[in-house]
């Protein structure tokens, strides 16, 4: 016969609340992780998009997203004849601000060349680009549609959306878009036609501009990412990050501050999450006192009566969990940042309850020891 | 009153137990000699404070009497300081207890109540399930097994808690006041109930109480002043006369 199971089907309505309540409360911990994993997600979207095994940029730059990095244009030849690499492509990064369906709109141009390393992962819906001028792959949440047209650059080049993907976005909620890297260099580095005048007058360059941001390059599997690595580094004018410290340096150091406030929220969730599931355990127990003390009176051991308490305070906290799981999965599609969880931090939410409830039930325990079992005997009943 | 050949289950020799020390110090039990037969119901009688709980609830191995001996179906139980390791094991085993008000587990039915203490000493669910059925049964609140305490009324609930006192089949069984809470017609059943308990079971009852009206039930009436056992005066005939 299992004590805490028929006390809490006695008690079931104030059960149902108690786990009510605490279902939001982890709810709210278990959303805040799907934040947090949201923002990192976020912040290294772009960079894990590009699927790369090395990043090259300026010397002594941490580019091309943490700052900015300029390389010239046939650096990716440079890098394609290393020994290791077995493709590169170059690619360029751009913020842009456009009229989409009438309203004003940031775009995130990615410049790739086609075929080559750097293009989108996946496309949605559409086609790839296979023209090498003025066509485009955009994100769905820019709301364009296959075959819809975008101006784009001070020249007003009309670029024709042949492809869509779904959650490309940057950190900031952008949609991304990818253009020849033609293009791109183009939007970036071409006049609007009277400063274009202006600089020919000037004596000034004539769309000389190779400059690319970065070189993506992919290493064949059997010669060590470092080794390929070392053998950039002799170039003084460029720098050579690998993938894992591209994502180290954005999960690290660009969302140092937001992802520090994220922990510091969770963490104080976590106590206040204790600090309740501490106090409704305790008031379970007191509520239970002269039981515990009959049961004590007519010989029950200790370990019943912590087994009451600690199976009480474990199916209260991992009913809650799964409830909050519930409550959040529910309402995701109508929060306003995306969610990501991962599997270990999902879980580790969980341990996190188990181990909570635990250390609350030891204050309802300390209370229940020190029942009198004669306390059984007094009046009130 | 010693009658050969029976050996006593309850079996008190000098005890006495004080509660604080120095000029705080109250005398509860002084000296108390006291013998209980198999078979026998005991009343145990006094003004308030004369320190009947107390000694009940040294009989019941609740509290640490402060010196003389227990000897409790046979085994000496405490001799200046307890003898025995496991005091809940023996209350367990040995010893049922009536409590003034049913104490019943509110969240447990009326067949739950008594088949936790079966089961606590160690019995199967199905087996414990079935004794408890049939000790409500043999006190007649068979009809009552699915009822929750709070459904219950006065009468069925002592008769619940007293099939929970007699589950493991103690020989001693300890009841403080079990007929306050009933009317005099309930209390006098209660009293016969306990009567027929200790005849079946060849167990010593030792019940408190203050009630002059059932004082005819008893083999045996102790009367208590201020921690000292006055008289020890035989009330009715021999055991079992009314069956
Ligand atoms: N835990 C205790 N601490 C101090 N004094 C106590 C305690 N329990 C009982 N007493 C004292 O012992 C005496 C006998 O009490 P009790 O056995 O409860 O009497 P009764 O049950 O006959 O009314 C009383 O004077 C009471 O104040
Ligand atoms: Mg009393």
């Amino acid at each position: 016969m299992n004590l805490a199971y028929r006390d809490i089907k006695h008690n079931f309505l104030r059960f149902v609340l108690t786990n009510f309540g605490l279902s939001l409360l982890l709810g709210i911990v278990i959303m805040m992780t799907g934040v947090y994993g949201g923002l990192i997600d976020d912040a290294l979207r772009q960079a894990r998009a590009a699927n790369a095994d090395l990043w090259v940029v300026e010397a002594g730059t941490n580019g091309p997203f943490a700052e900015s990095s300029r390389i010239p244009g046939d650096t990716r030849e440079l890098v394609s004849r290393v020994y290791g690499v077995q493709r590169a492509g170059s690619v360029t990064y751009q913020s842009v601000q456009t009229e989409l369906n009438g309203a004003p709109h940031r775009l995130f141009l990615i410049g790739f060349e086609p075929g080559r390393p750097g293009g989108p992962r996946q496309i949605s819906a559409g086609r790839n680009i296979l023209r090498s001028h003025y066509e485009m792959i955009v994100d769905r949440s820019a709301g364009l549609a296959l075959g819809q047209e975008v101006l784009l650059g001070t020249r007003d080049h009309k670029f024709s959306v042949v492809g869509l993907m779904r959650n490309e976005v940057t950190s900031s909620g952008d949609p991304v878009a990818y253009i020849t890297l033609r293009d791109a260099q183009a939007l970036q580095f071409e006049l609007a036609p009277p400063a274009s005048r202006r600089e020919q007058a000037r004596g000034g360059s004539l769309e000389t501009n190779d400059q690319i941001n970065a070189v993506i390059a992919k290493v064949s599997p059997h010669v060590p990412v470092a080794e390929a690595a070392a053998a950039l580094s002799r170039w003084k004018h460029l720098t050579a990050l690998t993938q894992t410290q591209q994502e180290t340096l954005l999960s690290k150091f660009v969302i140092e501050k937001a992802r520090k406030q994220q922990l510091l929220i969770m963490v104080l969730l976590v106590i206040v999450s204790a600090v309740i599931i501490a106090l409704i355990i305790y008031t379970m127990t007191m509520d239970k006192v002269r039981s515990i003390a009959t049961l004590k009176f007519v010989g029950a051991p200790d370990r019943t009566i912590i087994g009451l308490i600690v199976q009480q305070s474990l199916s209260l906290g991992i009913t809650g969990y799964v409830a909050g799981l519930a409550l959040v999965f529910t309402f995701r599609p109508f929060f306003p940042r995306r969610l990501v969880f991962d599997p270990e931090s999902v879980v580790a939410v969980f341990a996190i309850t188990i181990v909570v409830c635990l250390a609350a039930s030891t204050l309802g325990i300390r209370l229940a020891l020190r029942v009198d079992p004669a306390e059984a005997l007094s009046a009130a009943g | 009153m010693t009658e050969p050949g029976r050996q006593a289950v309850v079996c008190v020799e000098r005890l006495s137990k004080y509660f604080g020390s120095g000029n705080a110090r109250v005398d509860a039990l002084i000296d108390i000699n006291m013998e209980v037969f198999p078979g026998q119901v005991v009343g145990l009688m006094g003004p308030s404070g004369s320190g009947k709980t107390t000694l009940l609830n040294c009989m019941a191995c609740i509290l640490e009497p402060s010196g003389g001996r227990l000897t409790l179906d046979g085994e000496a139980v405490y001799d200046d300081h307890w003898l025995k390791a496991d005091l809940r094991r023996l209350r367990l085993d040995k010893i049922g207890f009536i409590f003034q008000y049913p104490n019943l587990l509110p969240f447990l039915d009326a067949t739950d109540n008594v088949a936790v203490v079966l089961h606590l000493a160690g019995l199967g669910a199905a087996a414990a399930h079935k004794r408890a059925v049939e000790l409500l049964d043999y006190l007649e609140v068979g009809h009552r097994k699915r009822a929750l305490p709070k459904q219950l009324s006065g009468g069925e609930a002592q008769r619940v808690a007293i099939a929970r006192a007699l589950a493991n089949q103690p020989r001693i069984i300890l009841a403080d006041e079990p007929t306050a809470p009933l009317d005099s017609a309930r209390a006098r059943i209660v009293m016969d109930l306990l009567r027929r308990i200790a005849i079946d079971q060849s167990a010593a009852i030792i019940v408190v109480t203050h009630d002059e009206m059932i004082l005819d039930r008893f083999d045996h009436i102790y009367r208590l002043r201020d921690g000292r056992l006055e008289t020890d005066e035989v009330t009715r005939a021999p055991v079992g006369a009314d069956y």
